[in-house]
């Protein structure tokens, strides 16, 4: 395990980069963000590791959406590959992170019971995949290229295309939810979830597409890195 | 050096259970983090972690996810697997709040001793839901421990009318310690939130 050094903290949630708790385009957080100013709280790294997984977190197939609910044959849709690498803000790879994924399929309609959009679902698709990155940091999931869908939250409001990321890296503070978008969708500019994070940092959750990803014949392939909080030098003016 | 900029947060969004809490929502895939954190042999006081999430209007929030993570009962944080499967303790601990009548989140868990003389024992909490684009870093104390809370210096760090709602509530009911903790996101007795 790696140690960690008294002098070192976690580098702060930059705020510059994430979305405010209250935006209210996206309706539903005026009355559930919070209104009063966060507490600081500085911990220790050794306070702050992240929660460690069983053996039997990740099955073999866990990271193929193409084959890990399959049941009498194929999911319908296009067959993309998601890679990437998990860095923190250094630029050092993250290993061993968990990496939880789910997705609407190719209809736009999710497994969840209560997603009521009159889209099919598919009887070979559940959506939902995790995988581990290896010791440089990298992930890859092959999936289907999820649909957009309608909600409710505004006039003509459909969701872009886009995957649900889960994952803490190395610890429980750099834990990070977000949502991977695909380029060129034109639903993103009337999107108050991706509007939501700041001018600069969002375009950051809009996956490339990489011809160094794809399975030739088989698979188109999208880039998405993932940069999160990691441990730094703490600045001599707050160290204890 | 910092060279690379972070990540965005963005919503847990409504359909979270397939893929997070798959095994309690009774989808077909195998839950990765569980609401049990301790097994029966795990040392320790064995206690029930529950409440609900409140809105801005009072109402109970069904599609929150809640994620705990606490020391042992010796004050030791589970650094490895190996020493999760010894103690029948896992750490850590995820449910969402749509399975449950009343909508409360429940952990089945272990009181957690003292991590350091200066905190008391407590819990810390990750709350995500439909409608928070980032997720929220809360804690619980324990109203039976109000010596330890006293000198608990991030307590101290709260402003002091508003420490009442960082601490659980004990209720000794005939299956056994129930802890009570109701996360409210806004409101008068909105939770204190800290910057993790």
């Amino acid at each position: 395990m790696k140690r960690d050094l008294p002098t070192q903290t976690l580098s702060p949630r930059d705020w510059t980069a994430h979305p405010p708790y209250r935006y209210p385009d996206y309706k539903s957080t005026v009355r559930r963000g919070p209104t009063r100013p966060l507490v600081p709280l500085k911990r220790a790294l050794s306070e702050l590791r992240a929660p460690v997984y069983g053996h039997d977190a990740v099955g073999p197939l866990d990271h193929d959406l193409t084959r890990n609910a399959a049941v009498n044959g194929e999911p319908l849709g296009e067959r993309i590959v998601v890679s990437g690498r998990v860095l923190d803000e250094a630029g050092r790879p993250v290993p061993g992170a968990l990496i939880e994924i789910w997705q609407a399929n190719a209809a736009g309609r999710y497994v969840h019971k209560a997603d009521q959009h009159p889209a099919p679902l598919d009887p070979n698709f559940l959506g939902a995949g995790r995988c581990v990155t290896d010791k440089d940091g990298f992930y890859r999931f092959l999936t289907i290229k999820p649909g957009a869908y309608p909600w409710g939250n505004h006039a003509h409001g459909w969701r872009p295309n886009h995957i649900h990321f889960s994952l803490f890296g190395e610890y429980f503070a750099s834990r990070l939810v977000t949502q991977m978008y695909f380029p060129g969708d034109p639903l993103l500019a009337s999107d108050p979830i991706y509007q939501s994070a700041p001018e600069g940092a969002r375009e950051r959750l809009i996956s490339r597409l990489s011809f160094e990803h794809v399975e030739p014949g088989f698979a188109l392939g999208y880039a998405f890195d993932i940069v999160l909080r990691g441990a730094q030098e703490t600045p001599m003016e707050t160290r204890k | 050096m910092k060279t690379l900029g972070q990540t965005p947060s963005q919503t847990v969004g409504p359909y979270f259970a397939y893929g997070l809490t798959p095994e309690q929502y009774g989808y077909p895939f195998r839950s990765a983090f569980r609401p049990v954190l301790a097994e029966p042999r795990t040392p320790g006081e064995h206690i029930l972690l529950t409440g609900r999430v409140l809105d801005g209007d009072g109402e109970p929030v069904d599609d929150a996810m809640i994620e705990i993570r606490h020391a042992d009962a010796g004050g030791r944080f589970v650094a490895t697997r190996e020493e999760a499967q010894a103690s029948g303790f896992t750490g850590f601990g995820r449910c969402g709040t749509g399975t449950d009548p009343e909508r409360c989140y429940r952990f089945e868990t272990i009181k957690p001793g003292r991590i350091s003389p200066t905190q008391a024992p407590h819990i810390d909490v990750i709350v995500m839901m439909r409608g928070m684009l980032s997720h929220a870093f809360t804690r619980v104390y324990f109203d039976d421990e109000a010596a330890a809370n006293a000198g608990d210096e991030v307590l101290a760090g709260v402003p002091a009318e508003r420490r009442e709602t960082l601490i659980a509530r004990r209720e000794a009911l005939p299956g056994g310690v129930v802890y009570r903790f109701d996360i409210r996101m806004q409101g008068p007795q909105e939770t204190v939130f800290f910057d993790l």
